[in-house]
């Protein structure tokens, strides 16, 4: 082994943020610095979580009566069509899109994403795309109306003729929202294979680079079919083709096939980074290794595999032949097996632990609460005799928001607390983390909880009215969604003011093992730099006296001096 | 905290990760996801197809081969031609190159040409059932991808009069060579599928 001498102080600190003034212009600004990037990406997100909960409360609002009182039936189809598509396009994708920046580079120890203007490219689609969807407000005959799903023969119905429609912005929207993410999955996926630090092999990855790399292969595999259904569902809308027009020999079933191909998989691009946040905190805040870290790593790609293969789970009541719904029930219920692999390994690794109750950690307690929860309701979703029954109803919608808000939405904000001095270089005050936590929980839980029952007693989704029966579930779920809007106050305050006058964060504040605690916070422009250390080790030896990295007692020196 | 005149050193050589010469492997994902766009709508026409009661539109029973059968021909055996292109440029022969590369240009042109007068030439539309939507859909998105593929190469033959462009490795060249190779094997599915099952 060579021995260099090197003292970081003696040599002359480049610029650290040489492509753009450091200051917060930069955030405003075409810059190609994933960490910039990163936080353009989370901020944007979350901006558009407050716009996509305000459609949700209108829409809670109007169903806290039986009749449609507060709006007009078709208005309130546009409100949901673009609650659920905001949400996933507009919120949730770019959010994780945003951690994905920040947390992939310093946690393999590369000093950026391999190809950093696409990457800019990859953002700043978002605001354009977004303008587009929300711009279908304001069109003739109002935004789409069809629901996230866009099935025809409604969502081509067009019903004022006009070419310029609020259905056409939103398929220009989505279509833009898929050129994005498959430049970040190109990005992501490129950037993991290629740009590892010395020593890091497959097996000493960490679990969310794992799941990242799942999650970006399925974004590559499967978002180019929905882009197919979606360019010849533009085709049927505006030059009059017939795809998915009976009248005209094509079939409306096949559009559904596309949009699950890609949009069951979809979710599990949602989940399995959040997976990943759980099996990086639960380690850190209970002081113990991760439980088979093996069998949690490679079940990420069980996962991709299965998710392939199950789409058709979603469409069992729209004339899918018998052989067909068994065999997609067998396959729906094969990925509990990778999925309970992964919560197994998280309960196990929390039994006998030295748990610590901060913010990140309980968001993730709760979310995986959640998503036990809601994991048992999919699963019986996909027998296909109960599905049956309450397919369409309330039960889906819950069954779903339980796992995409109470657990992906959790995960997300135990992320964002967990690594928020990190990359912000401040404290965030624990009080008001705690308050956010309990509010969210609480209204969480209050508003997607009843819906189960309200769907099993056979409430429809998508109606602005319904029988005066389901009238006790809905008001409770709409003082849930109230409770949950009023749950942004302490986070913004808690972001905002902890960013602008917070305490300065050390290094390590959380004692956690990875590569990007050993950089300063927040980490230079390029991270390590030019002397990137070597990976002996997974980060999850806590308490096993195993070295993590060679030479560590350098980097956390090196990390300690101040700019 | 470490005191002025402390010295820290590291005890092994410290790693470097590259920073770029990625663009290959980017550029080959890329490609495969989008072969999963044609694949799409392969599936759809074959979906549509079985289930069709009546197939092509009224008073048409198939679609005439030879002119697609030329042109099959041709973009086929470019698909060699540029493979000699390369050859040329990897054995520094510029002007070798430079020829062989435009004529792969030329006979993708060619392509795009018959794929005109056989649009030309044909008795029904976009609109006419879902045969029609699906042969203008699947022609139509192929040939932009071999006019991209011919745009690509012109923008690689001019960099080619750049003095010193091809110092540093024939990256541009080599992948737009794979574009026009997928380009390729995408266009024989579609031929089969289009043509041969009538
Ligand atoms: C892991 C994360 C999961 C996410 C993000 C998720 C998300 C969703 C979403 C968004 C829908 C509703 C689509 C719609 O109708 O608009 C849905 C429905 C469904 N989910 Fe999940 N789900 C997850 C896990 C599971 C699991 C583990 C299973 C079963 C083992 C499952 C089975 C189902 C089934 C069968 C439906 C269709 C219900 C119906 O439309 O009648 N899900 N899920
Ligand atoms: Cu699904």
């Amino acid at each position: 082994m060579t021995i260099v001498n090197y003292d970081p102080r003696l040599v002359k600190t480049k610029n650290p943020y040489p492509k753009g003034p450091n200051d917060w212009k930069r955030f405003f600004s075409f810059n190609t610095d994933a960490k910039v990037i990163g936080i353009q990406y989370i901020v944007t997100a979350l901006f558009f979580l407050l716009i996509g909960g305000l459609l949700g409360m209108l829409i809670r609002g109007e169903l806290i009566t039986p009749p449609s009182d507060l709006f007009d039936p078709t208005v309130y189809n546009g409100l949901y069509t673009m609650h659920g598509t905001i949400m996933l396009f507009l919120f949730l994708f770019p959010i994780l899109s945003g951690l994905t920046n920040l947390l992939v580079p310093p946690m393999i120890g590369a000093p950026d994403m391999a190809f950093p203007k696409l990457n800019a490219l990859a953002f700043w689609l978002v605001p354009v795309f977004s303008i587009i969807l929300l711009l279908s407000f304001f069109v003739p005959g109002g935004p789409a109306s069809s629901g996230w799903w866009s099935y025809p023969p409604i969502s081509i119905q067009n019903p004022l003729g006009k070419v310029l429609n609020g259905e056409m912005l939103w398929i220009i929207a989505i279509s833009l929202s898929g050129i994005s993410s498959i430049i970040g999955a190109v990005n992501f996926v490129t950037t993991i294979i290629r740009m590892r630090a010395p020593g890091m092999g497959f097996f000493k990855m960490p679990i969310f680079i794992w799941t990242v790399l799942a999650a970006q292969l399925l974004q590559l595999l499967g978002l180019p079919a929905l882009t197919g259904g979606a360019i010849m569902l533009f085709f049927d809308l505006t030059f009059g083709t017939s795809f998915f027009r009976v009248e005209g020999g094509g079939d409306p079933v096949l559009f559904q096939h596309f949009f699950w191909f890609y949009s069951h998989p979809a979710v599990y691009v949602m989940v399995l980074p959040v997976f990943g946040i759980f099996s990086e905190l639960f380690p850190v805040y209970s002081r113990k290794p991760l439980f088979g870290y093996k069998f949690v790593a490679v079940a990420s790609f069980g996962i991709t595999i299965l998710s392939l293969v199950v789409w058709v789970h979603h469409m069992f009541y729209t004339g899918t032949p018998m052989w067909m719904r068994n065999l997609f029930m067998f396959t729906t219920m094969l990925i509990a097996v990778p999925t309970g692999v992964k919560v197994f390994a998280w309960i196990a690794t929390l039994w006998g632990g030295n748990i610590r109750l901060s913010t990140p950690m309980l968001f993730c307690l709760g979310g995986l609460f959640n998503f036990i929860f809601g994991g048992i309701t999919g699963v019986m979703l996909a027998t296909v005799p109960v599905d049956i029954h309450v397919g369409n109803t309330y039960f889906v919608v819950a069954h779903f928001h339980y796992i995409i808000f109470n657990t992906i939405a959790f995960g997300i904000f135990a992320a964002i607390y967990h690594w928020f001095p990190k990359f912000t270089g401040k404290m965030f005050y624990e009080g008001l983390g705690k308050v956010h936590f309990a509010l969210t929980f609480i209204g969480a839980t209050l508003n997607w909880l009843p819906l189960h029952w309200a769907g099993l007693l056979g409430m429809p989704r998508r109606v602005a009215s319904y029988d005066p029966e389901f009238a006790i579930w809905n008001v409770l779920a709409s003082v849930g969604a109230f409770i949950l809007g009023v749950a942004s106050i302490p986070f913004i305050l808690n972001m905002v003011s902890s960013w602008v006058r917070g305490k300065p964060a050390p290094p390590n504040p959380w004692k956690a093992i990875g590569l990007e605690w050993l950089l300063p916070s927040p980490p230079p422009h390029e991270n390590f730099e030019e002397d990137i250390p070597t990976v002996l080790n997974e980060p999850y030896c806590y308490g096993l006296n195993k070295p993590f990295v060679e030479d560590e007692q350098f980097y956390i020196e090196k990390s300690l001096i101040k700019h | 905290m470490l005191t002025e005149n402390q010295n820290l050193s590291l005890n092994h050589k410290p790693g470097h990760v590259k920073h770029d010469g990625h663009n290959m492997t980017g550029f080959i994902i890329f490609l495969c996801s989008e072969s999963i766009i044609f694949f799409a709508f392969f599936v759809g026409y074959s979906v549509l197809k079985i289930s069709a009661p009546v197939w092509y539109p009224a008073g048409i029973n198939g679609i005439d081969i030879k002119m697609p059968l030329i042109n099959t021909v041709i973009l086929v055996s470019s698909s060699f031609v540029i493979y000699f292109a390369e050859k040329y440029l990897h054995k520094k022969n510029l002007w070798g190159f430079r020829i062989i590369w435009f004529i792969t240009m030329i006979m993708g042109s060619y392509f795009v040409y018959g794929q005109y007068v056989e649009w030309s030439e044909l008795t029904f539309s976009l609109q006419s059932g879902a045969f029609g939507g699906m042969f203008y859909l699947l022609t139509g998105f192929h040939g932009l991808h071999v006019i991209t593929g011919i745009l690509l190469m012109g923008l690689m033959l001019f960099r080619s009069f750049i003095p010193d462009n091809y110092k540093g490795g024939e990256m541009g060249v080599e992948s737009v060579s794979l574009f026009w190779h997928f380009v390729d094997v995408i266009w024989i599915i579609l031929f089969g599928l289009i043509y041969l099952w009538q």
